[in-house]
């Protein structure tokens, strides 16, 4: 076992893992953040995409060791209270989300991608938003979302 | 794009675009998935699957897994066989139809690749998957079919003790059922005759949430979670499968990842973790990996595909006959051998054909089992007819629409019966078709194809139409009767009048991402007249949601919200005695509008009673008529008096590059009338997600098998599903013709665009490449199969008859004797 200490969605984490633990069975069996989820084993889905010290990253591709020192948001720690974060609010007002269960991960890396480019047009937004899967919404309105939240001018995490 | 309903009155729900209820927890990562479910002292279970296609289970030698750290124990077939049943078909086509016993755990014989053979049970997922490395199976490969047209020829067989291959012949021949003429007169005095054979690939439904099960045995009942479509047929079926009573078993679908057809199973795991959860008296979870999901739940489609079409010189078509071999691996699961015998009717699709034939020839293989994957049977025919219309277009030098316009049902020819035999209600195919070409301009379209064409210019453009209809809203149990299916066909609801005012909507549909609870919502406020907001719709709870028959076949809204309606009038008609008793008036002389009874007549200022308050007052039941019981609570159980016909018009533009093979899509119309519309953000989102399972079948996905019968396929980076960068924005429009046959005159919308898209984009990669001699792709249509399609055609004189059908690359194709055949 290694000892580790990370933040994840603003609280300080002191734990022993097994060195093979996946960050994102650290972040759901032991941290009980079970927002973040696992829809493949060779990280092309994206469902479990957190952000670790502000990027994303796919919490299924790296160990929890890898993540000691670090700071970790999931889908949980996104919004602000009851406040919504605007690619949350774009999500459910552009309908791009049907079972949901692809949508933490494409929540988080929409956010990322809003941070590193705030104004995108379809195209960066459909090459950036690939490593994501969904299955249920043709992506139609993921696209929507993530260029509304977009125009909202707010597309970053807040902090 | 969304066209605007007409308001049907200033405060209708029904017609709203609704932001989803079901968002606010899904969106901020508070969902109940089956995996997120940890109870005390609970095991974890992993699966040993088998890497042989068939062989016989010499030995299994668990000793070494058993001692492995935390292992609580290690199951075989052999420990289950007594116990474990055979999983269940719910859906015996012929009276004659062979199956093998379908086992949980195979005891002596593996028949796939990916089937148990062991269980490992451990404390903790980790240890499981660790000591399931550990468990030691001694095989003898026996010979193993995998390729559908080799098992056809009923020479090596996946089950040997069965005898064949052959699972059933079914047959529908108009002329023999009286509902029209004779096809074969048809094909012998053709003018035109058109002879094709399609490939429909395998494909795996790859819902976005992996498979989960959790079996709680403690307590009085059995609680199983599962990520199913189908808790209510789920827990018959256990019922059945183990001999539990029924009633010592509850089923709850929390929130579920998606399904596709590919959740509505019965599958080993769940009776594994009933069976093993039994066995330790501890809660018990399976939680699958990707690879297994692709592996072994249950991949769809998988047909080869005869067609005959004979016709006019005119055009007019004068009979169809199809000839479908279906592979259905290796097992018979709950509905698959149905699956291929519900394409039997549509291959007619929205065409007066006056003589037709189906036939299709059931096959086993030692592959995985396929069974319902979106549209189920119908996306199969749709794909083939739409595809022989636009050969018979091609063959007579005319506009695929005009040829179609010429042999489809006219909107005032409805109700139209079938030349298979179904009563179509409602249509109008001419208006949609109207309204895609406008949006897709499609005469600009064709003028730009006419130029590069002629320019030569190396990216060539083609026009793709579907045309299509579907049967949804599965069913009238009538007609499931006569198909010999082995349940009904309606749905239940429950509508409960909190005393606080509040409404608890109960249904027995069961929603995986569909938006049943803002849909159902929506219509309760309109029919009981409360806020949106004050109706909570529960389901996936056999305990809570105790009869339903679940969610598929774009049945929910047609059938389920019908039973729905039908349970908030009983409960108008319950609460009109105590309005009467209380206004001091007749029942016969009340009216209800807008949440509120009021006295026929008495003026516009009365007051009226609302239905909130007389559930207030019924709770009290301090003063109630004489005889009345103090409920207002009503129940209802609805099936339909037929299916619904969605159609609508689907034109798809590709650019496909002649160089290399490329295939671009440049645009995608759709116009769809599914009849009213409750929801249309929600429909929007279906028709989007349908389109693109679709399109992704015309042109990147397929279940590919090596010649042992190992899944090639066997994770996502080899089985491809579209990403956002391979995918458009589309144009979607709506014309309304309601369905006659639901007080909503809605029609089902869950498999339109999966059904639709395929033969649109196929057709418009064909139109493309026409003029440079090829006239067929097998999907799907890869940049590489799309250049040798080019290649091939190149080097051969272009001639009348069909260029080489089949991929001579392509795995899991032909057998040799027809490799590169023509028809």
């Amino acid at each position: 076992m290694t000892k580790i200490s990370v933040t994840v969605d603003g609280v300080n984490y002191e734990d022993e893992v097994e060195p093979r633990t996946l960050l994102v069975h650290y972040l759901r069996e032991q941290l009980g953040k079970t927002g973040t989820v696992v829809g493949c084993d060779t990280s092309n889905c994206g469902a479990c995409t957190v952000h670790l010290d502000g990027r994303s990253v796919k919490s299924c591709n790296m160990l929890a060791v890898q993540a000691d020192g670090s700071e970790v948001t999931t889908i949980e720690g996104l919004a602000d209270g009851e406040t919504l974060s605007p690619v949350q609010e774009a999500f459910r007002d552009c309908h791009a989300l049907q079972c949901g269960y692809c949508t933490p991960g494409m929540i988080m890396q929409a956010t990322d991608l809003l941070r590193e480019n705030p104004t995108p047009d379809e195209a960066y937004v459909r090459q950036h938003m690939e490593g994501n899967l969904c299955r249920c919404t043709g992506y139609h309105n993921i696209v929507q979302a993530v260029l509304q939240a977009a125009d909202a001018g707010q597309g970053g995490e807040q902090s | 794009m969304t066209i605007t309903q007409e308001p049907q009155a200033g405060t209708r729900e029904v017609g709203r675009d609704r932001r989803r209820k079901e968002d606010q927890r899904l969106i901020t990562g508070r969902t109940k998935w089956t995996n997120n479910i940890e109870l005390p002292g609970m095991l974890h279970l992993s699966m040993v699957r088998s890497p042989f296609a068939h062989a016989r289970i010499t030995g299994i030698d668990t000793t070494e897994a058993k001692a492995a750290p935390g292992v609580m124990a290690v199951l075989t077939g052999e420990d289950l066989k007594d116990q474990q049943g055979s999983l269940p078909n719910a859906w015996p086509v012929t009276p004659e139809q062979k199956a093998p016993p379908h086992p949980a755990v195979a005891v002596d014989r593996v028949t796939f690749s990916g089937e148990i053979v062991a269980v490992v049970v451990a404390r903790s997922a980790a240890a499981a998957r660790d000591a399931a490395e550990l468990v030691d199976v001694d095989y003898e490969e026996l010979d193993a079919v995998i390729d559908l047209k080799v098992a056809a020829a009923d020479e090596v067989l996946a089950h040997p003790d069965l005898g064949t291959n052959e699972s059933a012949l079914w047959v529908f021949d108009s002329a023999e059922a009286g509902t029209g003429d004779d096809v074969e007169a048809a094909i012998r005095d053709a003018e035109v005759l058109i002879e094709r054979e399609f490939r429909q690939q395998r494909l795996i439904p790859s819902f976005m949430e992996p498979r989960s099960v959790v079996v709680d045995p403690t307590g009085e009942q059995f609680v199983m979670w599962s990520a199913t479509q189908v808790p209510h047929i789920l827990r018959l079926m256990l019922a059945l499968t183990l001999g539990v009573a029924e009633s010592k078993v509850r089923v709850i679908a929390p929130d579920v990842g998606g399904g596709f057809g590919g959740k509505l199973q019965v599958t080993p795991e769940e009776v594994i973790t009933f069976l093993v959860a039994r066995h330790t008296g501890k809660p018990c979870k399976w939680n699958e990996t990707r690879s297994e999901s692709l592996l072994a739940a249950h991949h769809g489609r998988d047909q080869w595909q005869k067609l005959t079409l004979a016709a006019k010189a005119d055009g007019t078509v004068t009979g169809l006959k199809v000839q479908l071999i279906a592979n259905m691996g290796a097992y018979l699961g709950l509905v698959t051998s149905g699956v291929p015998i519900l394409g039997a009717f549509m291959f007619n699709a929205i065409y007066k054909f006056p003589s037709y034939r189906f036939e299709c020839q059931n096959v086993f293989t030692n592959t995985t089992w396929t069974d319902a994957y979106r549209g189920a049977g119908r996306p199969e025919a749709t794909f083939a007819i739409e595809r022989m219309m636009d050969e018979l277009a091609t063959e007579l030098g005319r506009d695929p629409l005009e040829v179609r316009e010429q042999n489809w049902i006219k909107h005032e020819e409805f109700p139209f019966t079938t030349v298979a035999g179904l009563e179509y209600d409602s249509g109008n195919y001419e208006a949609a078709t109207a309204r895609a070409k406008e949006l897709f301009k499609y005469d600009e379209l064709r003028a730009e194809q006419a130029r590069r064409r002629e320019s030569g210019d190396r990216v060539q453009l083609g026009l793709g139409v579907s045309t299509f209809t579907e049967m949804c809203g599965l069913a009238p149990s009538r007609v499931l009767g006569s198909l010999a299916y082995g349940a009904g066909g309606w749905e239940h609801a429950s509508v409960r009048m909190l005393p606080s005012g509040k409404v608890e909507v109960i249904t027995g549909s069961s929603a995986h991402g569909q938006g049943h609870e803002t849909a159902w919502s929506q219509i309760v406020a309109d029919q009981l007249g409360v806020p949106f907001e004050d109706v909570e719709v529960l389901h996936g709870d056999t305990q809570i949601s105790h009869k339903g028959l679940d969610t598929y076949g774009s049945r929910s809204l047609v059938v389920g919200g019908q039973a729905v309606i039908k349970a908030a009038q009983k409960v108008i008609e319950k609460a009109k005695p105590l309005a009467a008793h209380v206004l001091e008036a007749n029942v016969a002389d009340l009216e209800f509008a807008d949440g509120k009874f009021t006295v026929r007549g008495a003026g516009a200022d009365q007051e009226g009673l609302s239905l909130t308050g007389l559930a207030l007052s019924v709770f009290a039941a301090h003063d109630l008529p004489d005889g009345m019981e103090a409920s207002l609570d009503a129940d209802a159980t609805y099936d339909p008096v037929n299916f619904s016909y969605p159609h609508g018009t689907h034109l798809c533009a590709m650019e496909v590059d002649t160089e290399t093979g490329e295939t671009t899509m440049r645009s995608y119309v759709c116009v769809d009338d599914i009849g009213t519309v409750v929801n249309p953000l929600i429909v929007d989102g279906q028709i989007h997600g349908g389109l693109v399972q679709g399109i992704a079948q015309a042109l990147w996905e397929e279940a590919v098998y090596d010649d042992q019968g190992t899944l090639i396929t066997g994770s996502f980076v080899d089985y491809t599903l579209p990403t956002s960068a391979d995918t458009i924005s589309f144009v979607t429009d709506r014309t309304v013709t309601p369905s006659t046959t639901n007080d909503l005159g809605a029609k089902g919308v869950g498999e339109a665009g999966t059904i639709a898209s395929t033969p649109a984009v196929v057709n418009a990669v064909l139109d493309a490449l026409r003029p440079l001699g090829v006239t067929d792709i097998v999907m799907p249509c890869t940049p590489e199969r799309v250049w040798n399609a080019i290649q091939g055609a190149a080097h051969q004189p272009v001639v009348e008859e069909a260029a080489p059908h089949f991929d001579e690359s392509a795995p899991n194709q032909d057998t040799p004797e027809t490799e590169g055949g023509t028809l």
